[in-house]
């Protein structure tokens, strides 16, 4: 059963790798996290201000603040290793390399969207790029990444699911259940825990007796690491020895990564609230993922402050030009209202 | 399609599961099946047994008791490339993964554009007779027949377990196979080769001309023996067998009514919000002008299933039950 505790569970050192620890990650990666996390940042932030003006329908859960965690972990996967995601989804798919005209065409629930404007913000999926979806219910997906790692076994490929889901996903029943069976048959999977410090507007300590998510670990046989979850190349570098240990067949990790929201649960406001002060929301902000990064980029002499303002540019131009194509683009037609709720069978029946 | 009489070889019911899953193994792959002891134990059932020895752990999966986590493993699997059976034990058990069925299985299709395909059987075990009380006897195939995504069949014997597993497990789609416990030792002819009951299809098990009962499931042997007996009223009763609940044949029910101008839905689920009620309002829909009396519905009463024996034998409906209640609709004393 492999080691169980290997990091530690309370005990794991929360990560402090400093500018020393980036040499060892290449100037092309660096530079991918970076634009990884920007392109999320600048979707968020524009797709925040749709919602607020009323040109996008329904809710939106904004991942803005926590880029350091999907850019982390996603940079080590590839398209057949799967992902399955959160209500706060967006962010995941940027990362993996979603598209951006038709995640917004999906938001404005346009016909060029992924899911055809079926699904919306809360069901965004591209099952080519391993993306099984962001998910509507917390704790839907820790059984469903299961799965994934389950048949990736099965069918002996090399590749490993990831399963993102928060703090307060930790405390359903689910979580318990999908820990128990992926640590039992060691199966290629990564619990990443996108600790926020928030189940929707309830406060962790108010939600759990515990701080630490990893500490569950341990009690599964499976290794809880805990990282700077706004510190990109701490996520990279944790996210990279789990993920290595699940593909060298070595089960499981539970890498809980500690982030803050910079809106709202729903909505962008996030500051003059009950549940939080906005002294609180300030120093987190003080630590956020990119400016911060963009700082030791600049230091290392990667990056220089107008080489990083001309990425914001073009990742907002290309974000516009989504935009406008995804507003521009027709609805759905009412006839396909009963469409894709079987998959038919080859002779066109059901 | 019926059983042909001329396959000599008879088979009870458990068996008729446990060649199906067999042979599909055998076919595809890709077919594998998880669940609580359905591996070194063989189910506690019996529908697995023997399947370990032939196919490893690999491919039958003993689960620890976590129907969400199991049931999550059987979608995230389908989503990715393979065909999983999936075991819940009993149906009363499916009260615990009802979000992975539900909002995940059976949305994950439409939710996406289409662009998903889910290849799931999800089998298990319904109804009551045995005195396993309140939480290991219902029959809930209504609720799942209410979610658009999802697929539901329920076999009436030996010969329609096969081929109705065989199809779930060949269709695309999140299917619910609901065995019942009280058919799992009737036997019937049964083929040897691997043959599909088309989804969908209800059959027509007895003609009749002048009265019709739907029957589901279990509901189907005691149906034709209340047939028999009011064929002594003068009632000539046809006896149909939806096989699928979801999506449901009305065409063949609302043919049938407007021969025989009468008709009854039997199942063994609580009559109220049960299945009846949905084929009763489809069938006056569609047949209203034809009808010569109200459509009668049998179904269990509006309690949990009791441990009794003697409680159960007045909770399950019956022939007599059936008997009963078409005499009543016909203004007819018993």
């Amino acid at each position: 059963m492999g080691e169980p505790h290997a990091y530690g569970g309370a005990s794991a050192p929360a990560s402090d790798w400093g500018d020393d620890r980036m040499t060892e990650i290449t100037r092309e990666m660096l530079l991918d996290l970076h634009q990884r996390m920007v392109r999320i940042r600048i979707f968020e932030e524009e797709a925040g201000r749709l919602s607020e003006a009323g040109r996008i329908p329904g809710a939106l859960h904004l991942y803005v603040g926590e880029e350091a965690v999907a850019a982390g972990v996603m940079a080590h996967l590839e398209a057949a290793d799967q992902i399955t995601s959160t209500h706060r989804g967006h962010g995941h798919l940027v990362a993996k390399g979603g598209d951006l005209r038709q995640m917004y065409a999906e938001l404005f629930g346009r016909e060029a969207g992924y899911c055809k404007g079926k699904g919306g913000s809360m069901h965004i999926a591209d099952l080519d790029l391993g993306m099984l979806g962001a998910n509507g219910i917390v704790g839907g997906g820790p059984p469903i990444a299961v799965g994934a790692a389950f048949s990736n076994k099965y069918r002996k490929t090399q590749n490993v699911s990831c399963c993102f889901f928060g703090d307060g996903a930790s405390n359903e029943g689910t979580f318990h259940e999908a820990a128990n069976i992926a640590a039992l048959y060691r199966l290629p999977i990564v619990f990443v825990c996108e600790n926020n410090g928030f189940g929707e507007f309830t406060r962790q300590d108010r939600h759990q007796a515990i701080q630490d998510v990893a500490d569950r670990a341990g009690s599964y046989g499976m290794p809880g690491v805990i990282v700077d979850g706004m510190d990109v190349t701490a996520v990279y570098e944790a996210a990279g020895e789990a993920i290595a240990r699940a593909r060298r067949g070595e089960g499981p990790t539970l890498l809980e990564c500690k982030t803050y929201r910079f809106f709202d649960h729903v909505g962008v406001r996030g500051m003059g609230m009950v549940y939080r002060t906005d002294d609180e929301v300030l120093q987190w902000k003080r630590r956020d993922p990119i400016a911060t990064f963009e700082e030791r980029l600049q230091e290392m002499g990667i990056l220089a402050a107008d080489q990083a303002a001309a990425i914001h540019e073009r990742v907002l131009f290309e974000v516009r030009e989504a935009i406008a194509f995804a507003e521009n683009s027709p609805p759905p037609d009412p006839s396909v209202l009963l469409e894709d709720v079987y998959t038919l069978a080859a002779g066109g029946g059901r | 399609m019926t059983a042909p009489e001329s396959a000599a070889r008879r088979l009870p019911y458990v068996m008729a599961v446990n060649e199906a899953i067999t042979q599909l193994m055998r076919e595809d792959p890709a077919v594998f099946l998880a669940g609580e002891d359905v591996a070194l134990y063989g189910s506690v059932f019996g529908i697995s047994r023997n399947l370990l020895a032939e196919f490893g752990p690999e491919r039958v999966v003993d689960t620890p008791i976590a129907e969400a986590g199991i049931m999550g493993l059987g979608i995230g699997a389908a989503a990715t490339g393979l065909r999983p059976i999936i075991d819940i034990m009993f149906m009363d058990f499916m009260t615990v993964c009802m979000d992975q069925l539900v909002n995940q299985a059976a949305k994950m299709k439409y939710m996406f554009g289409g662009k998903a395909r889910l290849p799931l059987t999800i089998h298990t075990m319904a109804g009551g007779g045995r005195s396993m009380a309140a939480q290991h006897s219902q029959s809930l195939e209504a609720w799942f027949c209410h979610v658009p995504g999802l697929k539901v069949v329920m076999p009436s014997g030996a010969y329609e377990a096969k081929g109705l597993m065989v199809a779930a497990v060949r269709d695309d789609n999140p299917v619910i196979v609901v065995n019942q416990k009280a058919l799992l030792g009737a036997s019937a002819p049964v083929p040897e080769d691997l043959y599909e009951i088309p989804l969908g299809v209800a059959n027509i098990v007895r003609p009749g001309s002048n009265f019709t009962i739907v029957a589901l499931g279990a509901m189907v042997p005691e149906a034709l023996k209340a047939a028999e007996t009011l064929a002594e009223d003068g009632l000539d009763v046809e006896v149909i067998d939806p096989r699928t609940l979801q999506p449901f044949d009305t065409g063949t029910v609302v043919a049938s009514v407007r021969k025989t101008h009468r008709a009854l839905v039997a199942h063994e689920a609580v009559r109220f919000g049960g299945l009846g009620a949905e084929i009763a309002a489809q069938i006056q829909e569609e047949a209203f002008d034809h009808l010569d009396a109200p459509v009668g519905r049998v179904g269990a009463p509006f309690s949990p299933v009791p441990f009794s024996p003697v409680l159960e034998s007045h909770y399950v409906p019956t022939a007599e039950t059936i008997v009963t209640e078409v005499r009543r609709l016909l203004g007819r004393q018993a």
